[in-house]
């Protein structure tokens, strides 16, 4: 057994730095580790020491090996000199409301504004609101996203210290976009930052919500992310998923979404770059006459890993839902989408669809894709399709004919291929700043 | 204008044109007629740039260059427009997006400044009405959801748009109404001038009382098995094409 060590070494070490960390943590709390709320704590980390880092076995990561994410050793708390100056890169022209800073998991008051009153919307950070807001973080926290079986929730639920909650009381409307930007620092160390949110948006109430994710230096950064959406009756949540990172950048995260009656949550997640990507969006529909859009972009180069898992439980009867995600994948990319869709015996009368379209431009790139419909009522209506095809060489003949040259026409066709999702992002500002993102990268 | 001499192309092993020979001068109208599958839009397609076919032996001059070298889209801005017989859906694209594109592409290549938005509005504005094209077509993706007879137009309206030396236009007539077809040969007509030169493929003769050709060849077998003045056109509207299938047969090719 000599290569033993070797084996073991580097992903325990990170595992080890976990549980070292949780303990460090655990000390620093005093007689706050009684309370219920870290009871939870303790029990997610339980769960993710039963269950480990995934491997490409589990059904769920068989295309996403996370094996060189957890070999990295991450400061866990690494504290960060970043100043408005460095952010100034990053500002979206002409962005108005609320722009919150993360900065390596830590909210940063000043680097951020908040603008909507608090009469119409309270947004607080994650660790205040577990003393100002307990009675509300205790009603949800955990209790939307399950940790039981997956190792990466379990393990941001055991660090759940930092994010945002932002909470929409009844009948409100906040009119200013609430945009978070998680900005993880590994200019001199690799970093590792596990954010935790929850949302909680009230009977006919209405809040757009932006979480975007970046990395600022060349070291390795690792996200992982829990998002929590409650979307109480009547309301109305849009909510967009921006991500334009490093190639040395790991990003897990999980949006969970429960739905009551009548309501509506609009989404669309756009991955313009990120070295690894997994995002999970799961929405349960558990109410009648509820609408949920999903609408989903990835644009990977390089060797670049974009993996979106979607999930839509149908548990009521009378509800909508409609997804499309589209992919461009080039050079030696990987891509997968695996979209499931529960349609349980109660959930007559459902519409769903869903629909994936990927266009793969070079060889070396490779999209996988795997629908997932398990339909358990009969009065139903369900749709679903992949494609995963090249670029349309007739219609690149087509405009070469006509003068345009073949990289131009390329890029063309590609950035009207994206525009299908582009156009659904509501937020101008942001819609214009991504669609030149987008415009850059396809320009070949 | 152009010369092709000899020319020979394949599609995988299969061999299509099998030795074309056609002189077009400037100002001139050429009808190029044929039974189906004879190899009328390979030819059309070889003159575009289509990368399908492999051109095994010939040449093409176009204007003393040698076209055959060519990439597609330096074709289209030395001067050379191909309507196509099925005009591709170009998903996301609106025409007016595409043709300001592909004009401010050619006017670059030829060292000429960008249209400015108000200049090429003007110009499209004029050419809609020539080809009675309407404006909410041409805000739409490109050939998306058209019939067969806006799709034909459209060709129409972006050729009169570029203003190509040289238009090869392939079946631009067939599926057309007697309205659809009239329009369609006054943008044609329209164009005719002693700088310009056309080709137009079709299979009836109809089209040819609208535009009058100076020279209609049948083109058979992947060759030009027959020449001549515009009364050719009647004589196989009259006779059919088996008259002359027969000709090739006995003279053993
Ligand atoms: N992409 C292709 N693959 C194989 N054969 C083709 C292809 N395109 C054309 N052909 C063949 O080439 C011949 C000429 O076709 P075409 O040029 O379209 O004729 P026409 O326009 O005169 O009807 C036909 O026999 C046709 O089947
Ligand atoms: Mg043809």
């Amino acid at each position: 057994m000599t290569n033993q060590p070797q084996e073991n070494s580097p992903v325990s070490t990170f595992r080890d730095r976990l549980l070292a960390g949780f303990r460090a943590s655990e000390e620093r709390m005093n007689g706050e580790t009684k309370s219920p709320l870290h009871q939870v704590r303790r029990a997610a980390l339980q769960t993710f020491e039963t269950l480990g880092f995934p491997t490409v076995k589990h059904e769920e990561w068989k295309y996403s090996n996370v094996t060189s994410l957890i070999n990295k050793a991450y400061e866990l708390e690494q504290p960060s000199s970043i100043t408005a100056d460095d952010l100034a890169p990053l500002q979206i022209p002409n962005l108005s409301g609320n722009i919150l800073y993360f900065v390596n998991g830590q909210y940063r008051a000043d680097l951020s504004r908040i603008v909507s009153p608090t009469s119409e919307v309270q947004i607080l950070p994650f660790r205040e609101a577990l003393t100002e807001q307990s009675e509300a973080v205790g009603a949800y926290f955990s209790r939307i996203a399950d940790f039981q079986d997956n190792a990466f929730t379990a393990l941001n639920t055991a660090f759940a210290f930092d994010g945002v909650f932002i909470r929409v009381p009844d009948g409100k409307t906040v009119t200013e976009p609430i945009i978070l930007r998680f900005i993880t620092d590994a200019r001199s160390n690799s970093v590792a930052a596990q954010p935790r949110n929850l949302i909680i948006v009230g009977r006919n109430a209405e809040v757009k919500i932006v979480e975007s994710y970046r990395t600022l230096g060349d070291e390795a950064s690792f996200t992982n992310a829990v998002t929590e959406v409650v979307v109480a009756r009547d309301a109305r949540v849009e909510y967009y998923k921006v991500q334009n990172d490093t190639d040395q950048s790991y990003h897990i995260g999980t949006t969970q979404v429960r739905q009551s009656d009548n309501s509506l949550f609009y989404s669309a997640t756009v991955t313009l770059n990120g070295g690894f990507v997994r995002n999970n969006l799961n929405i349960v529909l558990d109410g009648e006459h509820c609408e949920a859009h999903m609408y989903g972009l990835y644009i990977p180069n390089g060797k670049q890993h974009v993996d979106n898992h979607t999930l839509v439980d149908h548990a009521k009867p009378n509800s909508y839902s409609n997804e499309l995600y589209k992919g461009i994948l080039e050079e030696r990319s990987t891509g997968v989408f695996n979209g499931k869709i529960y349609v349980r015996p109660d959930a007559q009368k459902t519409n769903a669809y869903q629909s994936c379209k990927n266009v793969v431009l070079s060889p070396d790139a490779t999209m996988n894709t795997k629908p997932q419909l398990e339909i358990y009522a009969d009065d139903v209506k369900c749709s679903h399709g992949t494609t995963t095809g090249k670029l349309n060489e007739e219609a690149l003949f087509y405009m070469r004919s006509r003068g345009i040259p073949q990289e131009q026409a390329k890029t063309l066709l590609m950035f009207a291929f994206a525009e299908d999702v582009m156009t659904k992002i509501k937020i101008d500002p942001i819609r214009e700043y991504l669609e030149g993102v987008v415009a850059q990268k396809l320009a070949m | 204008m152009l010369t092709i001499s000899d020319l020979q192309a394949n599609i995988g092993e299969k061999q299509i044109l099998k030795g074309i020979n056609l002189t077009v001068k400037a100002g001139e109208v050429h009808a190029i007629m044929g039974p189906n599958g004879s190899g009328k839009s390979t030819l059309a397609s070889v003159l575009a740039g289509r990368e399908d076919y492999d051109v095994t032996g010939g040449s093409v001059d176009f204007e003393g260059k040698d076209l055959l070298d060519m990439a597609a889209e330096v074709r289209a801005a030395e001067g050379i427009f191909l309507a196509f017989q099925y005009p591709v859906e170009i998903p996301g694209v609106s025409t007016t997006n595409f043709l300001k594109t592909a004009m401010n592409e050619i006017r670059k290549y030829r060292g000429q400044d960008s249209l400015d938005a108000v200049q090429f509005l003007r110009l499209m504005k004029e050419k809609m009405k020539l080809v009675n094209i309407d404006q909410s077509l041409l805000s739409r993706a490109l050939n998306e959801g058209f019939s067969g007879g806006e799709k034909k137009r459209n060709e129409i309206f972006q050729m009169a748009m570029l203003e190509p030396k040289l238009a090869i236009l392939d079946e631009t007539d067939s599926g057309l109404d007697i309205d659809a077809l009239r329009i369609v040969a006054e943008g044609v007509n329209a164009l005719r001038s002693p700088e310009r030169a056309t080709i137009l493929v079709t299979h009836y003769q109809r089209l040819l009382d609208y535009i009058v050709p100076d020279y209609v060849h049948v083109l058979y077998k992947g060759r030009i098995v027959k020449s001549g003045p515009k009364e050719l056109a009647f004589e196989l509207e009259e006779k059919g094409y088996d008259w002359i299938k027969a000709e090739v047969e006995e003279a053993g090719v």
